[in-house]
């Protein structure tokens, strides 16, 4: 039963928890002031976790293990890579958030979030996946609306369970639907029930999207987006980067390989409708994003809704069902996870010293702080999709999948929602290049960076570049995670 | 040799670019000898490049090859062929000028070159050079396109940060949005080709010189020789697509305007080049009467529009438009002779205007006027930077003696041997460009000086005058020597026509 | 000394271009030392060319003193100069005149030295298109005297000088457009623009051989008129002729002297070094019109010149008169081309265009030397000046006699021979340029006794408005072109044998 390889499977788990529970140990004994220690603790272990899975926890042949719950492979392996990276510049930038990065739960509710998205990237079974989604969720839920005091906070992480609560159920539903139908949860034999003529197209069809909203809901496409914007703008800072970028590629993890292991032929009926629906999805979702982005004058929401297309954007890749389709999944949200955290957090130093998030207030901050202004560069023109930086070749990979999955139509359409995006990302630019304080004298007001955020922060923005220019290794692994599945 | 010259020259902009970042942001003398200082490495090395570039075997030389993501079939591809070195030398040439003409000083009253952030300047500059050596230099059309994606975002901040305060952020957005447009309308051709090739031939590469041997069938080429071409041309500033560039030119700063004319315009015709015509000859012949249709229209419509100017900027602007139409023009000759032609064109106007914008913008620091009405007298004050205009004007008109005569003819004279009828229409660009250049000449720098100008107005800088006489040089050594670049232009216009059936 | 002889036309082109980039590296300011540097290296390709006349053997066909070099072998063009009897003529025309006007303009002193620059670029770029051989660098050399001369009339012209100095380049640039195009067409069609090579393929090409998808007929039509309209405006031919009065009357003086004295004789050159070999069948057909043409040059222009009140002005509109012969002399040779009534035509017109130059380049200097002491050209301000400046007043008589054609002095000879030669091609047109010549002598008439009859006008006889004698240099300027005009008119055989020579073995 317990074999290496099942140890290694659960590897980056099991030294996330290991963190965990060290944090708990820890945390009582440091005073008030040194509380916030917590934060080079977690990242300070998510970083350790990460280099001795990295030693010891490859992946070989994929395999399934745990009695059939869990799938070691590197499609998993991958992501669970970034999940804790994300989770590590997280810490560091929650750290000096006060409300929330002085108290050592927040950090353990990141942790267990954690463990379930590097759960639901290595589900193999609809019963794993559903309490790794719940684990996922629910700290998220207490995370986003940790601010008691604050309002806004409150209102999101209220909608956020509401939301996440009520889309969960009918994924739930669908799970148990398909469960009565295929008379097994393995996710792995259930291509066999949907390559068969048992079911009426209907049916099939119908089951699929519940379980569809409820991995919608996570990945927030069209039309379960609604809650995005408001959790962002209401959650803390680091929590949204959090929320917006892993929890985000958590579902894609999920989609992608619910799909390509229900789909295995991209030619059958039901495939292409399914690809058919991404795409339309994906279209919606790249121009409702896009648009809504567009009057913006909040920084916090116009990331929220940035990040909305940006679903979209990756949603191509899935449509093509292909390896090139999946692989460019992978790369999309690599370079994603990077470029938003990299936003999220600069938003957060502004707003740490300033207490101001209106893109307005942005006036001048070039002046104010040279290398901030620089990341904020780096971090919108990688959204915008321009080189040299990870946005570009993300987007070139998603959208040549799709081109060769003879979806020109909705390259097309990607192709004229970027340029849209490059529109609003350049406003954005404006104000922190352009445009002066009102009394242009900015050298009375910088903007000090704390520790934590200088290495949080320049990591983040020396990765966005990296993936620009030198993105072999990375595409390899992105592949090498598509392969996985096929 | 084996010293990796090609990938030297490229990323040493980029190099500069970091190093200046890293300078405190007090340090402008600093910065700007950094910037110098690397200028300088560049343009060595691209005359290096120019003179080593052995003629007689032609082909693509300096070539430098680093696997970079196999498994899509990325390579950092590096090779200069005869139409590719000119271009080369000429970015270094303008690198060189501009940072001379940028050299803003802090304790004189006048206004003159960068003066607020020289430090972002330079390094954003930097970039766009980097980008652009990056165009020249690619044989892979992965890495070439995003050189040249490099080579347009930098433009929007140098223009909306130092530009011109009335018009700079509608330029910037204006400019970007279109050139980013254009270029993605040339990605899908770019990915398109990319799969049909990998169909063809079993393998999945980027490479350009693999690519040629693609195969493409007659209908996808005239399928997508438009797009790609179209797409790239824009930044050519091809009619009717080159609205962005007159307002563009005229918000940017003054090195910001010698780069976008002198330079960037040239990578859009250049990559139109390599990638549309030399990728998709079929296409090209296809689609030939059109270019030329659209090109005939800019030659003239270009030359029309300028002469009603009032703006020196914009006159200048609008000329740029008609000289870069006669550039698409050789193109779409698909001749020997025009296809030589426009390669010259390509560094003669280039130089040539960046040695308009550079006087222009001489001009304007100190007596913040461009209305050629409110301007006159020039030359009893900046005597030296009259006769670089002259000079400038004279190789604008095309009058023998100097590069632009070299570079106009052949273009003429391959459009005879394909459509007559526009060689006569386009020529009557000749006499209203002489015409207007002529007028203005006169109304600027003779005449009487505005009262309002007096006491306002000094001399050029002595680094101003090392500018006006490097670009001027090349100006005239081309023009009585033309040896010294039309063989090696002719040589990359046999590849040319190697591809395109011995046209 | 074989460097020299092997490359005496080279040396004779470029000694002044090198002369004139030299002086732009001479200290500022001193003015004395760009006036007497200019005018010595202008006299070296007067020697030169006095050496090649010397050596020139008339009765050998074809040109001489060839050189050859390799320049933009891309398009089939190669440096190729030579010359035969024709060009030598104007060759040494462009080189008497060019120190002969740089004298002249000593007594400029505003920016001496872009001045003596620009005039000495301008004699490059004239000597230029009469010594090519290859037909891109005829262009070259015929554009690179266009700017120069443009500068000249803007920077030290007279009052209209603006409108003046645009309309002269617009006009011309106009029509060198057009040739240009044809140029261009022919480097395209035969891949060379070698003018001996183009002499044997052009003419060898029947009527019915196809170039560019039409026969080769039509093409040779629109080139000839492509190549005519050129020409035809720089000589300048009625109708195209207004922008020479506005010119050559607000140019400066040196600049009168040479735009009247070669430029204009640019534009026969070119009908007789071009059209007339390349195109004898159109130019045959269109000779009728070009006669008309000329005809009206003669009558209207020396109206014209009768009309004037404005000196000058005079003088420029009886340019168009002289020229009118020259170009009637061209339509008989090419209406009847061999026979002897051509030869004798063309003769004339190419004497013409000498002497033309000769006593255009004086009269104009007259002019300007009365106008430096009184500042103004207007013909009823002056009256009897004849006692106040006798040597003036005999000068200005022998020049305007020359220029009435007075036998004795050169512009009977040529005036001649035109009508000897064209009376029998052309009598309809001949007998009423015939007209023309009585009216030429009544301006001429006329503006000597405005000028130098008369009752004395007071104003000029005291004060500060006295009028000062002619001076030595300024004697000197005139001189050598007297010495000429007496020479040339009393034993013309020197210049007309080396002259008749090449019509016959040309035409």
């Amino acid at each position: 039963m317990f074999t290496s390889t099942t140890f290694a499977s659960i590897l980056p788990e099991i030294l996330v928890l290991v963190v965990g529970l060290l944090l708990l140990v820890i945390e009582p004994f440091w005073k008030e002031e040194q509380r916030r220690n917590v934060g080079w603790l977690t990242a300070g272990g998510l970083l350790i976790a990460m280099i001795i899975s990295l030693l010891f926890g490859q992946p070989g042949e994929p395999t399934t293990t745990l009695g059939g719950m869990v799938r070691f492979d590197w499609l998993g392996f991958f992501f669970k890579q970034l999940f804790m990276f994300a989770g590590a510049a997280t810490a560091l930038l929650l750290m000096d958030n006060e409300k929330v990065g002085h108290r050592g739960e927040a950090y353990l509710l990141l942790l267990a979030s954690l463990i379930g998205m590097n759960l639901m990237a290595a589900s193999a079974d609809l019963i794993m996946l559903y309490l790794a989604i719940e684990t996922t969720s629910i700290p998220l839920y207490v995370l986003s609306g940790f601010m008691l005091a604050d309002e806004k906070s409150t209102e999101a992480g209220f909608k956020y369970l509401l939301f996440g609560a009520l889309t969960s159920t009918i994924m739930l539903y669908g799970f148990s639907l398909i469960f009565g139908f295929a008379g097994t949860t393995d996710l792995y034999q259930l291509a066999a029930l949907f390559a068969s003529d048992d079911l009426s197209p209907f049916v099939a069809f119908g089951v699929l999207a519940l379980v569809v909203v409820g991995l919608g809901f996570k990945v927030s496409v069209v039309p379960f987006h609604f809650w995005a914007p408001d959790v962002y703008e209401g959650a803390p800072t680091p929590v949204a980067g959090f929320l917006s970028t892993a929890s985000k590629a958590a579902g894609f993890a999920v989609l992608v390989r619910l799909f390509f292991v229900i789909f295995p032929d991209p030619n059958v009926d039901l495939a292409r409708g399914w690809a058919m629906t991404f795409a339309i999805i994906a279209a919606i979702t790249m121009t409702v994003g896009n648009l809504l982005a567009l009057p913006q004058t909040n920084i916090k929401r116009l990331i929220a809704f940035s990040s909305v297309s940006h679903a979209g954007y990756a949603m191509i890749g899935v449509v093509a069902l292909s390896q090139l389709g999946a692989a460019s999944v992978v790369f999309y949200l690599a370079a994603y996870i990077l470029t938003n955290l990299l936003a999220f957090g600069i938003v957060m130093a502004f707003s740490r010293v300033t207490g101001l998030d209106d893109l307005k207030d942005y006036a001048g901050m070039s002046r104010r702080s040279p290398w901030l202004g620089l990341m904020l560069l780096a971090a919108f023109l990688s959204l915008a999709g321009m080189p040299p930086f990870g946005g570009f070749v993300a987007k070139v990979v998603v959208f040549a999948a799709g081109i060769q999955a003879g979806y020109a139509w909705l390259v097309i359409i990607g192709i004229i929602n970027s340029v849209i995006g490059v529109y609003y990302y350049l406003n954005a630019i404006k104000y922190v290049y352009l445009y002066r304080m009102p009394e242009q004298d900015e050298e009375n007001h910088p903007l000090p960076m704390t520790r934590p955020y200088v290495i949080a922060l320049a990591v983040l923005a020396i990765g966005v570049i990296l993936i620009g220019t030198v993105f072999a290794p990375w595409f390899s692994w992105s592949d090498a995670a598509a392969l996985n599945l096929f | 040799m084996n010293f990796p010259v090609l990938s030297v020259i490229t990323f040493t902009p980029v190099v500069a670019a970091v190093l200046i970042l890293l300078l405190p942001a007090n340090r402008k003398n600093e910065t700007r000898a950094v910037a110098l200082a690397a200028a300088v490495f560049a343009l060595i090395l691209s005359f290096w490049v120019y003179f080593n570039y052995d003629q007689a075997a032609a082909g693509y030389q300096f070539m430098e090859r680093y696997n970079w993501l196999p498994a899509l079939g990325i390579s950092l591809y590096f090779g200069v062929d005869g139409m590719s070195t000119p271009l080369v030398l000429l970015t270094g040439v303008v690198m060189f000028t501009g940072v001379l003409i940028s050299w803003g000083d802090d304790d004189k009253h006048v206004m003159a070159g960068i003066q607020d952030r020289p430090r972002e300047f330079f390094a954003f500059l930097f970039i766009l050079a980097a980008g652009v050596f990056g165009v020249f230099v690619s044989l892979d059309l992965f890495m070439l396109f995003f050189f040249y994606e490099i080579a347009v975002f930098p433009m929007y901040l140098l223009i909306a940060i130092w530009g011109w305060a009335v018009t700079r952020e509608y330029a910037a957005m204006k400019l970007t949005l279109y050139l980013f447009i254009g270029s993605v309308i040339s990605l899908v051709g770019v990915l398109a080709m990319y799969w049909v090739a990998g169909q063809n031939t079993g393998v999945f590469t980027f490479d350009m010189l693999e690519m040629e041997k693609a195969g493409f069938s007659q209908t996808f080429q005239n399928l997508w020789f438009l797009p790609v071409f179209l797409g790239f041309a824009v930044l050519g500033g091809i009619w009717p697509f080159h609205n962005w560039s007159p307002d563009g030119h005229v918000a940017a700063p003054t090195a910001v305007s010698m780069f976008h004319a002198g330079v960037l315009m040239k990578l859009g015709a250049f990559a139109a080049l390599r990638v549309g015509i030399m990728l998709l000859p079929q296409g090209a012949q296809t689609w030939q009467w059109l270019i030329m249709l659209f090109a005939g229209v800019a030659v003239v419509y270009g030359a029309y529009i300028a002469f009603v100017q009032k703006d020196l900027k914009y006159m200048i602007g609008f000329s740029s438009v008609s000289h870069m139409g006669l550039v698409m023009l050789g193109f779409s000759t698909l001749n020997r002779v025009g296809l030589t032609g426009a390669g010259l064109q390509m560094f003669s106007h280039g130089v040539m205007t960046a040695l308009f914008f550079a006087i222009t913008g001489m001009i304007y620091d100190r007596s913040h006027t461009r209305q050629i009405p409110e301007l006159g007298g020039m030359s009893k004050i900046m005597p030296f930077a009259t006769t670089g205009f002259i000079i400038g004007g004279l190789v604008s008109m095309g009058m023998p003696g100097f590069s632009g005569f070299i570079a106009e003819f052949p273009i003429f004279m391959g459009v005879w041997g394909a459509q007559w009828l526009v060689a006569v229409i386009a020529s009557i660009s000749i006499v209203i460009t002489a015409a207007y250049i002529m007028r203005n000449i006169r109304q600027v720098f003779f005449g009487e000086l505005p009262e309002k100008l007096e006491g306002h107005m000094t001399d050029v800088t002595v680094l101003d005058k090392v500018a006006i006489t490097t670009l001027c040089l090349f100006m005239i050594i081309i023009g009585l020597f033309p040896g010294f670049m039309v063989p090696m232009v002719e040589k990359g216009v046999e590849n040319i026509l190697r591809l395109l059936g011995g046209a | 000394m074989n460097f020299i002889d092997a490359h005496l036309l080279s040396l004779i082109l470029f000694v002044p271009a090198v002369a004139a980039v030299i002086i732009l590296f001479l200290p500022d300011g001193e003015n004395r030392l760009f006036r007497w540097f200019a005018l010595g290296t202008s006299l070296i390709p007067l020697v030169l060319s006095l050496m090649v006349w010397f050596r020139f053997e008339a009765s050998q066909p074809g040109f001489q003193f060839e050189e050859s070099y390799v320049w933009y072998e891309a398009i089939g063009s190669s440096f190729h100069l030579g010359v035969d009897g024709l060009s030598l003529t104007m060759v040494l025309l462009t080189t008497l005149l060019t120190p002969l006007a740089i004298l002249a303009s000593f007594s400029i002193n505003d920016r001496v030295k872009p001045y003596m620059m620009l005039f000495l670029f301008l004699e490059t770029g004239m000597l230029g298109v009469f010594m090519a051989l290859d037909l891109l660098i005829f262009f070259v050399f015929w554009e690179v005297g266009l700017v120069p001369m443009y500068f000249l009339i803007n920077q030290w012209g007279s009052a209209n000088r603006n409108y003046a100095s645009l309309k002269f380049l617009i006009y011309t640039m106009g029509g060198s457009l057009g040739l240009l195009l044809a140029i261009q067409l022919l480097g395209v069609l035969f891949g060379t623009f070698d003018l001996i090579t183009l002499y044997e393929r052009w003419n060898s090409l029947g009527a019915g051989d196809m170039l560019l998808g039409m026969s080769a007929g039509t093409v040779k039509t629109i080139a000839f008129w492509a190549f005519a309209i050129a020409f035809a405006i720089k000589v300048p031919i009625w109708p195209f002729h207004t922008w020479l009065p506005d010119a050559h009357t607000e140019a400066p003086t040196a600049g009168s002297m040479i735009l009247a004295g070669v430029l204009l004789k640019l534009g026969a050159y070119g009908f007789l070094r071009l059209i007339l070999p390349l195109y004898p069948a159109e130019a045959k057909i269109f000779a009728g019109a070009l006669a008309l043409l000329a005809t009206a040059a003669i009558v209207f222009g020396a109206l014209a010149s009768y009309a004037q009140t404005d000196f000058k002005r005079l003088v420029a509109y009886s340019s168009v008169n002289h020229m009118g012969f020259v170009v009637l002399g061209i339509a008989a040779a090419a209406f009847a081309a061999g026979t002897n009534d051509a030869t004798i035509a063309l003769n004339g017109a190419i004497l013409q265009m000498f002497n033309h130059g000769l006593s255009a380049a004086g009269m104009f200097f007259l002019v300007g030397v009365i106008y430096e002491r009184t500042h103004t050209r207007n013909l009823e301000e002056f009256g009897g000046l004849f006692p106040l400046v006798p040597v003036y007043g005999g000068i200005l008589i022998f020049t305007s006699m020359a220029s009435l054609g007075l036998p004795g002095l050169n512009g009977f000879i040529s005036e001649f021979l035109v009508v000897r030669g064209s009376w029998p091609i052309l009598t309809a047109y001949t007998a009423i340029s015939m007209l023309g010549l009585l009216f030429t002598g009544a301006y001429i008439l006329k503006g000597i006794k405005k000028v130098l009859h008369g009752p004395l006008n007071e104003h000029w006889a005291h004060g500060e408005h006295q009028l000062t004698e002619i001076n030595t240099r300024e004697i000197l300027v005139m001189v050598p072109l007297m010495a000429l005009i007496l020479w040339i008119g009393i034993w013309p055989a020197w210049i007309l044998d080396v002259i008749n020579k090449a019509v016959v073995t040309l035409f």
